[in-house]
């Protein structure tokens, strides 16, 4: 490839190298970034895309390669002297502090003082911000406590902290994580006027077919290497898919096997809750699996907790074969045979510095006891040891932490802890967020043997070609309710979201209705 | 979770808040319930030393709340005061200084090992638990070691006593002698209260504990603010040692060890939070007059020392629970 001028570049990054203990994390990666251009990166989770960013933003220091910012060849030691070079990341885990307000947030590091220097001026610092908002035709309120804000409006924050510092380069680590349809089309809508102004963006996403809204080139990343940049318009997403995983899996194909089961292992009826959950009312059957479909926020997440009996209920029955359950805690759900796989595994599901084979048991810790309470080692071991294989889950060894695992495989080990419980309801809430797409498919092969063995399955997506290709039936909910209930031949992508936005208001967790898609946050 | 997270952060505000109020209602309920129990409780002499016993936790539970609302703990302000009180003692007593140098050279001890536990904290990254439990061992030996196991007495210089023990109060306005330890209590407070609500340090203080890294990338030096955060708490504790060592006109080398723990106690139960980004002056001196006023009260009502200390690690149990309480129906 012929040497680029980076005078035609916002940035541009040269053979880059960066070794960690054991990890070649980068190896001779490149990269650029003209002005006003989204330029998306994508790749597994590993392959560097993180690691290539934190050296643009000066997080990491590079072993070898040059970066180029406008033109002029720079060093970036540290997170400052990126900001101070108009690079600011807007991270996947938002930097926002939530016991401070939104004009204290944007503006830390560099407060306005008052004459007597000693003091602040909170009134200049919320001014300045309000003047960001204006000028991003946001509306928010700079007084607010950050911890008050949905992750959507935070997100804006982090934007908004971006632009005061004069950022021409943005930085987005997976911005539409969490984000509902509604709030990713407004931070479009952003990300497309700062484009306008002259902004570069770069932006790393798992989503694939968000980058062909938003994007106008793509650089693919595997295993440290930049494998290739091309033109959006130019390449499809399976060609995009399989570059990342150097070689053709099919990702849209449906993934269904016939589903004949009629016995009910579950009902649910007019389970109600607040303002959350309003009289849901479904069946769920044998070797059946179930997908739910709606907007963050309307209520699934909610629903399955309540099942689950992690929170309260106002009213609804439920039963199970076709017995009434009383189920007022997780340990009688556990008692049903119900079991719950969380969005967060890392807050709800794992307990990361546990290993493999502790985290497995620990929900059936009394399965591995003996007479006098002594802890069956050798049992504990079988048994973890089976499953890493049922489920084959990679790790080097069942006593490794389930920190360092991957998040695929991180889930493998929650889906195993529920099979040593006898589960047969499992409830899956966003069971590949986070995953990267190999993983995916073999979570999505997981599924669909544990329905083949009988197994009942709610599956909990906010992504809709996983729905699709996962489910038998779909129930599709919004605010609280059941809008609508599809089968697997009559669903389409249209009529989900349909179903989803019936209302065609949003309700905010703080219970605040907005009209969707009016350009405001 | 994001749902829940968010409802939970709602009410972060509110709760320091309202832990305020609720220590403020707590500290009335054990003033009308002592008053009522006893007539000895509310007279002017009974509350002025309760005013006095609050002084030197007082200024030591200043320091701790700014450390602690960085999420991070000091457990050398006991010995450290102590130490100070003792760097005093050498400096008057045995130097024959002059009273100032001997003040100043009681807050520079302070300073310099609040100055420590800032490094090992920060630069060193020792968890601040162990960093300053090496702290309290470092000058509660020290403070031995060169005292020569003795007291110093200041019986050479009284004015001296008179920083504590004397009353400009009383000067001015007749019969109202409450004594300058009150005074000093009070002004260190208001200073305290200004600069964790106004200046760059008490922000930054909130943003540490709220969220270290996020503060951390947004370019702020997290490693030389927790330094000056936890000097400042020495500087505190280094006045509490004066202030003790005028108390008592003398430097009591033994002294000290637990006077942290009664620190912590008065800012966790003004509503400071352990996990941090919480915590306001106010609750943290209306905390210290909780626990003075409840050891008054039940030494009035002749309850052995013995279970005053057993009433107080209740209350603050019970202080922190209620707290829990509410937030979660919240």
């Amino acid at each position: 490839m012929p040497d680029k001028n980076p005078e035609d570049y916002l940035v541009l990054m040269q053979g880059i190298d960066k070794h960690f203990p054991g990890v070649h994390a980068l190896n001779q990666c490149r990269f650029d970034l003209k002005r006003g251009e989204v330029h998306a990166l994508v790749g597994e989770n590993g392959a560097g895309k993180s690691t290539l960013m934190k050296v643009l933003a000066g997080v990491y220091k590079k072993d070898a390669g040059r970066i180029f910012v406008r033109g002029q060849e720079v060093e970036i030691p540290n997170p400052r002297a990126a900001i101070d070079l108009g690079i600011s990341t807007i991270h996947q885990e938002l930097n926002l502090i939530p016991h401070l307000t939104v004009a204290q947030n944007i503006f830390i590091g560099r407060e306005p003082r008052q004459k007597i220097r000693f003091l602040l001026d909170d009134k200049a610092i919320n001014e300045k911000a309000q003047q960001v908002f204006d000028m991003m035709h946001l509306k928010l309120e700079p007084g607010t406590l950050v911890a008050n804000l949905t992750v959507a409006k935070q997100q804006m924050v982090e934007i908004a902290k971006a632009l005061s510092l004069n950022a021409e380069v943005l930085i987005m680590d997976e911005p539409t994580a969490a984000l509902t349809e509604a709030e990713i089309e407004e931070l479009f809508r952003i990300i497309r006027k700062l484009r306008e102004q002259g902004v570069g963006v770069i932006y790393i996403s798992h989503r694939l077919e968000e980058l062909k809204q938003i994007s106008d080139r793509v650089t693919v990343m595997r295993d440290g290497h930049t494998i290739d940049t091309v033109n959006t318009q130019d390449a499809t997403i399976d060609q995009i898919i399989s570059m990342m995983v150097g070689r053709t899996i099919y990702e849209a194909a449906p993934d269904v096997p016939e589903h004949q089961e009629e016995e009910v292992v579950l009902e649910v009826r007019n389970l109600s809750r607040g303002n959350v959950i309003k009289d849901v009312s479904f069946k769920l059957k044998k070797g059946e699996i179930l997908g739910f479909a709606g907007l963050m926020g309307a209520g699934r997440t909610e629903v399955a907790r309540a099942i689950f009996g992690a929170d309260p209920v106002d009213s609804g029955e439920i039963y199970v074969h076709g017995r009434k359950a009383v189920i007022r805690s997780p340990k009688d759900a556990v008692k049903y045979g119900i079991g719950y796989l969380s969005e967060d595994r890392k807050r709800f599901g794992l307990t990361l510095d546990l290993d493999v084979e502790n985290n497995m048991v620990l929900a059936t810790f009394r399965k591995f006891m003996g007479a006098l309470g002594w802890v069956n080692d050798s049992k504990i071991h079988q048994t973890a040891n089976h499953y890493v294989q049922a489920l084959s889950i990679k790790t080097p060894s069942v006593q490794q932490k389930a920190r360092y695992l991957s998040g695929g495989n991180q889930q493998k080990v929650v889906i195993g802890k529920w099979l040593t419980c006898d589960t047969d309801i499992l409830i899956f809430d966003e069971p590949t967020r986070g995953i990267d797409v190999g993983a995916k498919s073999e979570i999505y092969r997981l599924l669909n043997e544990l329905a083949h063995q009988g197994k009942s399955i709610i599956m909990i997506s906010s992504e809709l070609p996983e729905i699709l290709r996962m489910s038998h039936r779909i129930v599709v909910m919004c605010e609280g309710r059941i809008t609508g209930e599809l089968s697997s031949a009559e669903a389409t992508q249209e009529k989900i979201m349909k179903l989803a936005t019936q209302r065609g208001v949003v309700m905010r967790d703080n219970g605040v209705a907005l009209p969707q898609n009016n350009g405001v946050v | 979770m994001i749902h829940s997270l968010l409802a939970r952060g709602s009410s972060i505000f509110r709760s320091s808040a309202m832990q305020r109020v609720l220590a403020f209602g707590g500290l009335i309920v054990l003033f009308v319930g002592f008053s009522l129990a006893s007539p000895n409780f509310f007279n002017f002499e009974n509350i002025k030393g309760i005013l006095l016993a609050t002084a030197v936790n007082g200024v030591l539970a200043l320091g701790s709340t700014f450390v602690i609302i960085t999420a991070g703990i000091d457990l050398s302000v006991g010995t450290v005061m102590t130490f100070s009180a003792v760097m005093t003692g050498v400096f008057i007593t045995f130097w024959h200084l002059p009273v100032p140098l001997g003040v100043l050279a009681g807050l520079s001890a302070g300073a310099l090992c609040g100055f420590l536990n800032g490094t090992m904290v920060s630069r060193m990254r020792l968890p601040p638990f162990v960093a300053t439990l090496g702290m309290l061992y470092a000058t509660k030996g020290l403070s031995l070691v060169i005292s020569g196991l003795k007291p110093i007495y200041f019986t050479d210089t009284p004015e001296f006593a008179t920083i504590s023990m004397g009353s400009i109060l009383g000067m001015i306005i007749p019969g109202f002698d409450i004594p300058n330890a009150v005074l000093i209590l009070f002004g260190a407070a208001i200073l305290a209260n200004l600069i964790l609500t106004k200046t760059v340090i008490g922000r930054y203080t909130f943003a540490i504990g709220s969220n270290e890294e996020a503060t951390r990338l947004s370019g702020v030096n997290v490693n030389a603010w927790k330094t000056v955060i936890y000097t400042m708490c020495g500087i505190f504790a280094g006045l509490g040692g004066v202030l003790m060592g005028a108390r008592l006109n003398s430097a009591q080398p033994a002294l000290g060890a637990g006077y942290e723990l009664d620190a912590i106690a008065a800012a966790v139960i003004g509503g400071t939070s352990l996990k941090g980004g919480e915590g306001t002056i106010v609750g943290t001196i209306i905390g210290a007059f909780v626990i003075s006023t409840l050891a008054n009260g039940l030494r009035i009502l002749s309850v052995p020392q013995e279970w005053q200390i057993v009433v107080t690690g209740a209350i603050l149990v019970m202080a922190v629970y209620m707290d829990n309480l509410r937030r979660r129906k919240e």
